[in-house]
């Protein structure tokens, strides 16, 4: 399979990710510039972490009317497999292919530390490589992780299985200390109705190397190898 | 044509923002302040468009670009014709 993962101006874990894409899981990956129309036959389209456009007017709005978006859009609406990590989760939010908004973090400041969250379904493409339950270390660092949805959304993400992650302790408990940014449900990551779009406030290719601290976050792309490769 | 536009956070979402500045407000004895919510301004300058097809083309770019509507409501007003 080939991954492409797409550049904003702004993005900078762009590089990290097609690393991890190409030297640690092993698989080629195309570099998508935003403002061309091609996804030059990806079969799983990435947005990096970053901040695309500078973070201005709100995170991920401006980048959302990138022309490539388009063919994202499209790609999406055809099951084509989405993944937005950090600023490509608000990207995907500010699409609207991914239920709910962000706010700034509860308590107003910058995070940038591992946490450990804890995988809700493991039935998803983005998660078939873990199990339920399983609890990963996995870096953030964002300004504006704290998800928001009206209680209607909620209940019904929550229904279709569509929370895949969740901050929690060490132990896999459910605190408000380890909900650090205030989420509500304590979402960390979410897919669509239909199971094919991703995002997730973690970084997975900070957590792909022991030399980094954690391979935890390699979950997600074997996951995503084995959907789209057996 | 210069409008001006608010965007604020919905009552219904947590403001952090708009908190911390009220418990500023109340640290430094302001008391009578209840609340606060933070918002936007935008000030947009029109060209050639009437007032009726002002009231139609604000209310779409605050929707579509200037705020997000799941969490943000907007008002306007027109400073100058």
């Amino acid at each position: 399979m080939k991954f492409g993962v797409v550049v904003f101006p702004g993005s900078n874990c762009d590089f990290d990710t097609v690393h991890a894409l190409r030297e640690v899981i092993g698989r080629p990956t195309e570099i998508l510039w935003h403002k061309d129309h091609d996804l030059r036959g990806a079969d799983c389209v990435v947005l990096p972490g970053g901040f695309s456009y500078g973070d201005y007017l709100r995170s991920g709005a401006i980048a959302r009317f990138s022309p490539l978006m388009q063919e994202v859009r499209e790609f999406a609406e055809k099951g084509g497999l989405v993944l937005g990590i950090c600023n490509g989760f608000q990207v995907l939010l500010e699409l609207g292919l991914l239920p709910g908004a962000m706010l700034r973090n509860k308590h107003l400041k910058f995070l940038c530390r591992f946490v450990t969250i804890r995988v809700e379904n493991a039935g998803t493409r983005f998660t078939n490589a873990g199990r339920r339950g399983q609890v990963l270390r996995i870096p953030i660092a964002h300004f504006d992780g704290n998800y928001y949805a009206d209680p209607a959304t909620l209940e019904d993400i929550e229904r279709n299985g569509q929370v895949v992650f969740r901050y929690c302790d060490p132990a896999g408990g459910l605190t408000e200390e380890a909900n650090v940014n205030g989420s509500l449900h304590a979402i960390a990551g979410l897919t669509n109705q239909r199971g094919n779009v991703m995002g997730m406030m973690p970084h997975p290719e900070r957590a792909s190397e022991a030399i980094l601290g954690s391979v935890d976050g390699r979950v997600v792309f074997e996951s995503i190898l084995q959907a789209v490769e057996s | 044509m210069r409008v001006r536009i608010l965007v604020s956070l919905k009552t219904s979402v947590l403001d952090p923002q708009g908190q911390t500045v009220r418990n500023a407000l109340h640290t430094l004895g302001y008391k009578a302040v209840e609340d606060v919510r933070q918002g936007k301004v935008f000030e947009v300058d029109l060209s050639g468009l009437s007032r009726d097809e002002a009231a139609r083309l604000v209310p779409e770019i605050a929707h579509k670009v200037l705020a997000n509507p799941i969490i943000e409501t907007t008002t306007w007003e027109i400073l100058e014709s």
